[in-house]
């Protein structure tokens, strides 16, 4: 027998009253799936012996009695929005449930549906299905259990073919804890017509204060050519968990972009796993990671060529101070059919502290001959030589340093499409060198 | 030497030689020039047997055999040797370390002894220092880092050493000034004799100064469109081949 | 090979036989039942005469095996069927003459194509064929010669059974000090069971004048399938030790656990080589040696060095990743490895760079080739303790497929908890050009002498990190190695 390769953890918490009734109970097929999902996340966190999880202990987060918020408390204060000076359509979920209130969907552009999960399930619940039916995408996938088994909210993203959707889908996860550690389970679900194109900008967002755990779940579909801009910016408070999966599929020709940046709470991990089903298929993967304090923040990623003429691109880059660390685990998986792929991958870790640790993996795993991958990883300290140059031009160290740490992740920033998101996420990281970026 | 007869070969599908004849005989030396893209290359790949080079219709006779029906390295063995226009980097393998190998299996095949360390550094000391190549350069990895000019020596050396019967010089010139081209036209000049023969494949005359053709074929559209002596190189340097009415388009 | 390779071998079988039978035990059997229990640990310890001491740290080893029962790794790209340990014999007495082959007419001939295609001498090749020969004794002086030599600069070099009756102390001090009794799955078991193995030891500012090869070892035969070495180098002192052969050994034992120890101290410089090419079972992965080795060197003086080089062509399955302890202040860590597999072979092999001291260096340059339906992974862990200030390591992994129906993986750790430590890691994979291929071919190079080439030139970087002698053997091994991979 295996040793325990899971951590064990009641949730929701044994004391948490009577639980709030998830959307669309009663409806058979909802009832298996989370009766199954719930049975796989009784089996608990994924431990430090599971090889996914070696770097990344999620041991704290079963100290605390999680439950899910009540229903009422969606309409409570949360954050400032950071992304409050861009226009366009936008879905607010409080504590991962939808706030009409707070949303603007109301004037959406042509082809593009946005509906709420609960709505939907409410409504229509064989329509949502084909959507989020099935367990199988969840074995090996605890968090994705928990996802399954709980989700009491999310939203469903659809374009229909061809069309070209020129301002950013937002959607806003913000967090409004209350005295009891509060855990969510967002669920999304992006469908892209062929031939589509869309601007999704996610953001997480939240105050200091109460622990909550936000446990999102996204299954990406891009259709035939379909490209999706995937924008990212994860600034919660110190006192949250964030354990986030992605999932992307692409079909022919599509290609799928993720700009993230991963600023905020107390353990965050941002785990993306894409898969290149169609001849042509391409993917690009950039991450920011800036840590300070005790903070830890996981990047981990897979990318599946399972079939030939497929290209990815990966880079990531992190900012490490004080006792923060970071993990980068990403895999480049080329099946045994995919030849011609192209793949490359670059991890570089900028360590401002004694105290900080970054743990690296990058990994290749090929079944196929006609190919050019390959994976690159530094870590260390601002080089000296840049150090010097910039102060023998009259800059004292903490600018010299500030400017070459701003140099080395804006340069990240600039793949980002919109401008507008762009310069947010520009300004939050100058705002992280300055001290700030988060609550 | 060497008979080609209505060669007909396609790249990827896309016919490049279309019904080419040409006849070398021992100790004769061919020139075979041409606009971009008239299928010179090809020639020169299709006698070499490059893997993706599709004789559709036509032979190559060698010395009275099918050549088309050899490999790779009977070709090679049996006395054919190109000289590449763009020489492979094999990094690692020491250009020594190449030369002795390529040099002992074609020993091999004619029966002779292979040659050990030491009779094959003199003979390559030999041989080297009349083309200008110093011991650093046998020293590094197969024309890893080389300079163009440097490239082109050692595809020299490499015949000078392996002796072949006919030598196809693909583009041997390009990429030459004129100093190094001195070089590698005495080393060219050198190998001639009566039992050797040449197809020399160039895009300009200037090469042909130096070493002097028996015979000068125009390849056109995959085909030679006009045979002639040395002195219709040089008509064509004065018209061009737009003289000719061979514009590179026209003869696509 | 030279013939003074033959005769030292042929030398010490001889004195090794002489060896086994020459001391006196109070146990009247041979060979250990299969099955392995406390009684196995005594009878072994036994039977090689061992001091209590070393019996207790056998059992204490065995007692904490017995606890690892769902600790035998399963993080490895390797599946073979589970093995049964209860099953293994862990002693036996050599075979004899009786039972070994009369001559090189009953050994299988494509074992002899190899050895042929090597180049070993017929004598040697009825050695390592497991043919039963006679030593030929006007060569003893051969031997002794070399040891008088090395007696005289005070260096010791022996199987580790004599060394723990002739330098307890320098044993007891140093065995398991780099890899402790408790360090894993493989290496715990190696720790209850070991048979025999070789022991080095360099006195302080020597230079070992000759590379240390387990040919010359005395009682070198049958040192079974739980080798265990140590190796010392004291302060200023360094020493190049060979291990293998490049020939296929014939080997009754399908399960391997080896442990190799090595401790270099201040400004000592110890550099290991290996050339691995056991039975790798037949082209559908019939049978083939499962060698789980842990080897693992301690730099615990400042300017120590450590170098290994491998050259792993054999095993089934192959589990190794010979490591390094940075602790000296400037001390300095290398791997060079070419793991090379076709048909149904997989290797998962790699190495550990820990930086604990300051300055500390670490180099790793890994060539994996892969072919046939063969597997082939890297797996690295470099770490960088919170001391370990100014700290560098330069990590390249170059993988080479041929065919579609094998796989190369690149499986690199990195832990990085020092800020001036610079730590760069680079992959790449790929294939064999066609432009490089038809290049060779087109100066008559025979295709699959093209590949062996083209594989050696891939390897260089490794390959002129081994001695003399190994590095020209090993170039052979690459090209015997994949034959059969192209066309």
């Amino acid at each position: 027998m295996p040793g325990p390769r899971t951590i064990p953890f009641d949730y929701p918490a044994p004391g948490a009253g009577p639980a709030v009734a998830l959307p669309g109970a009663g409806t058979p097929w909802l009832d298996a799936l989370r009766a199954d999902a719930r049975g796989l996340s009784a089996n608990g966190l994924p431990g430090t012996r599971m090889e996914a999880w070696k770097y990344t202990s999620l041991a704290p987060l079963a100290e605390l009695d999680f439950s899910p918020p009540p229903a009422h408390e969606a309409e409570a204060s949360e954050s400032a929005d950071p992304f409050d000076a861009v226009a366009g359509p936008c879905a607010v979920f409080v504590n991962g449930r939808f706030s009409a209130a707070r949303s603007r969907l109301d004037s959406l552009p042509a082809g593009l549906r946005v509906t709420g999960l609960a709505q939907a399930l409410a409504d229509d619940p064989a329509g949502v299905e084909g959507l989020i039916g099935g367990t199988g995408a969840l074995n090996g996938e605890p968090l994705a259990a928990f996802n399954a088994a709980f989700a009491a909210d999310g939203c469903i993203v659809e374009t229909a073919e061809g069309v070209e959707i020129e301002e950013p889908l937002r959607l806003r996860f913000a967090a409004s804890p209350g005295v009891a550690p509060l855990a969510w389970h967002p669920r999304v679900v992006v469908r892209l017509g062929a031939g589509s194109r869309l601007t999704l900008v996610e953001g997480h967002d939240g105050p200091a204060g109460a622990a909550t755990w936000s446990n999102p779940l996204a299954d990406i579909a891009l259709g035939g050519d379909a490209t999706l801009s995937h924008v990212k910016l994860q600034v919660e408070g110190p006192d949250a968990y964030h354990t986030a999966l992605t999932r992307a599929a692409l079909a022919g020709g599509a290609r799928y972009e993720s700009h993230l940046l991963a600023l905020g709470a107390r353990l965050a991990r941002h785990e993306i796993h894409v898969r290149l089903e169609g001849e042509g298929a391409a993917c690009w993967l950039g991450g920011g990671y800036m840590a300070r304090g005790s903070q830890h923040v996981d990047n981990t990623t897979v990318i599946d060529h399972a079939v030939p003429n497929c290209e990815s691109r990966e880079v990531y880059k992190g900012v490490l101070d004080d006792t923060a660390r970071g993990v980068f685990q990403g895999k480049i998986i080329v099946r045994k059919d995919a030849q011609k792929t192209d793949g490359h991958q670059l991890n570089r870790t900028l360590l401002l502290s004694r105290k900080a640790e970054i743990d690296t993996k990058p990994e290749l795993e090929i079944y196929a001959d006609d190919v050019k991958c390959s994976h690159g990883a530094t870590a260390g300290e601002p080089e000296a030589e840049q150090l010097f140059y910039l102060r023998s031009r009259g800059l004292d160290h903490r600018t010299a340093l500030a400017l070459i740490v701003e140099g080395f992740m804006c340069d990240m920033m600039e793949e980002v499409p919109h401008e507008g998101v762009r310069a947010v996420l520009i300004e939050r990281v100058a705002a992280w060198i300055d001290g700030g970026g988060c609550p | 030497m060497l008979t080609i007869e209505n060669l007909h070969a396609t790249v990827d599908g896309k016919p490049i030689l279309n019904g080419l004849d040409l006849a070398v005989n021992a100790g004769e030396v061919h020139a075979v020039m041409g606009p971009n893209g008239s299928g010179k290359s090809t020639l020169a790949y299709v006698i070499a047997g490059r893997e993706g080079y599709e004789v559709t219709a036509g032979s190559v006779t060698y010395r009275g055999a099918d050549l088309l029906a050899m490999s790779i390295e009977e070709r090679a063995l049996s006395g054919v040797f190109l000289a590449f226009q763009y020489p492979v980097e094999i990094p690692g393998v020491g250009s020594a370390t190449f030369l002795k190998t390529a040099v002992n299996a074609v020993r091999k095949h004619r029966g002779e002894k292979e040659y050990d360390a030491m009779e094959f550094l003199k003979l390559v000391k030999e041989k080297r220092t009349a083309l200008g190549i110093d011991d650093g350069m046998m020293r590094r990895a197969l024309n890893v880092g080389f300079s163009g000019g440097e490239k082109k020596r050692n595809e020299m050396l490499q015949m000078a050493l392996l002796e072949p019967a006919l030598a196809v010089l693909d583009e041997t010139d390009s990429g030459l000034d004129i100093d190094a081209l001195k070089v590698v036209a005495s080393g060219i000049n050198a190998l001639r004799g009566p039992e050797r023969s040449m197809l020399v494949i160039t895009h300009y005359q200037r090469l042909l100064d130096h070493v002097v053709p028996d015979r000068v074929h125009v390849l056109a559209g995959g085909r030679i469109v006009r045979s002639g002596g040395r002195e219709l190189a040089l008509e064509l340097e004065k018209s061009g081949y737009a003289g000719l009415g061979l514009e590179p388009s026209a003869a696509a | 090979m030279s013939a003074q390779h033959d005769a030292a071998q042929a030398v010490e079988s001889y004195a090794g036989e002489r060896y086994k039978y020459g001391f006196v035990t109070d146990v009247e059997a041979d060979s250990a039942p299969p099955g392995l229990d406390h009684d196995t640990i005594r009878f072994i310890s036994a039977k090689k005469g061992e001091p209590e001491w070393l019996l207790a740290w056998r059992i204490k080893a065995f007692e904490r095996w017995l606890q690892m029962e769902d600790e035998e790794p399963t993080w490895a790209k390797l599946h073979y069927p589970p093995i049964d340990y209860q099953d293994a014999c862990y002693y036996s007495a050599p075979k004899s003459d009786a039972d070994r082959p009369k001559s090189l007419d009953e050994v299988d001939p494509e074992l002899l194509k190899t050895y042929e295609k090597l180049g070993i001498p017929l004598q040697e090749q009825e050695m390592l064929a497991g043919v039963a020969v006679d030593a030929v004794f006007d060569s003893v002086s051969v031997a002794t010669t070399f040891k008088d030599k090395l007696a005289e600069m005070g260096i010791i070099f022996c199987s580790i059974s004599e060394a723990v009756k002739e330098h307890p102390a320098l044993v007891q001090r140093y065995l398991g000090s780099v890899v402790p009794y408790s360090d894993n799955f493989f290496a715990t078991l190696n720790s209850a069971v070991f048979t025999d193995g070789s022991f080095v030891y360099v006195p302080k500012g020597v230079r070992c004048p000759m590379e240390l090869s387990t040919y010359f070892r005395i009682n070198a035969a049958n040192t079974g399938q739980f080798e265990r070495t140590l190796i010392i180098a004291d302060e200023g002192s360094y020493v190049s030790y060979l291990e293998g052969c490049t020939a296929p050994m014939r080997d009754e034992n399908q399960l391997h656990a080896a442990v190799v120890e090595l401790v270099a101290l201040d400004d000592a410089e110890i550099k290991y080589s290996t050339v691995q090419n056991w039975y790798p079972g037949d082209a559908e992965g019939r049978g083939g040696i499962y060698n789980f080795v842990t080897k693992r060197g301690a730099c615990r003086g400042a300017n120590a060095k450590i170098s290994w080089t491998q050259v792993e062509t054999g095993s089934a399955i192959t589990w190794k990743y010979p490591s390094c302890i940075l602790q000296g202040d400037n001390s300095v860590g290398e791997f060079y490895s070419i793991a090379i597999t076709n048909n149904r072979q997989q290797a998962d092999t790699g190495t550990k760079m820990i930086h604990i001291g300051r300055n500390t260096r670490s180099r790793i340059v890994s060539k994996g080739i892969a072919a046939g339906r063969s597997d082939s992974t890297y797996r690295g862990l470099v770490r960088v303790q919170p001391k370990a200030e100014g700290a560098r390591n330069h990590t390249q992994c170059d993988s080479l497929l041929i065919g579609d129906t094998c796989g190369a993986h690149t499986v690199p750790y990195i832990e990085s908890r020092n800020p001036t430590a610079r730590v760069e890691h680079e992959a790449t994979t790929s294939k064999i050009s066609e432009d490089q291929l038809f290049y060779c071919r087109q100066r008559g190079i025979e295709e699959e002498d093209a590949v062996a080439l083209i594989v050696n030139g891939f390897c260089r970087e490794v390959l002129q990190e081994l001695p003399m002698e190994f590095a020209v053997e090993a170039q052979k091994l690459v090209a015997i190695s994949l034959e059969g991979s192209v066309g």
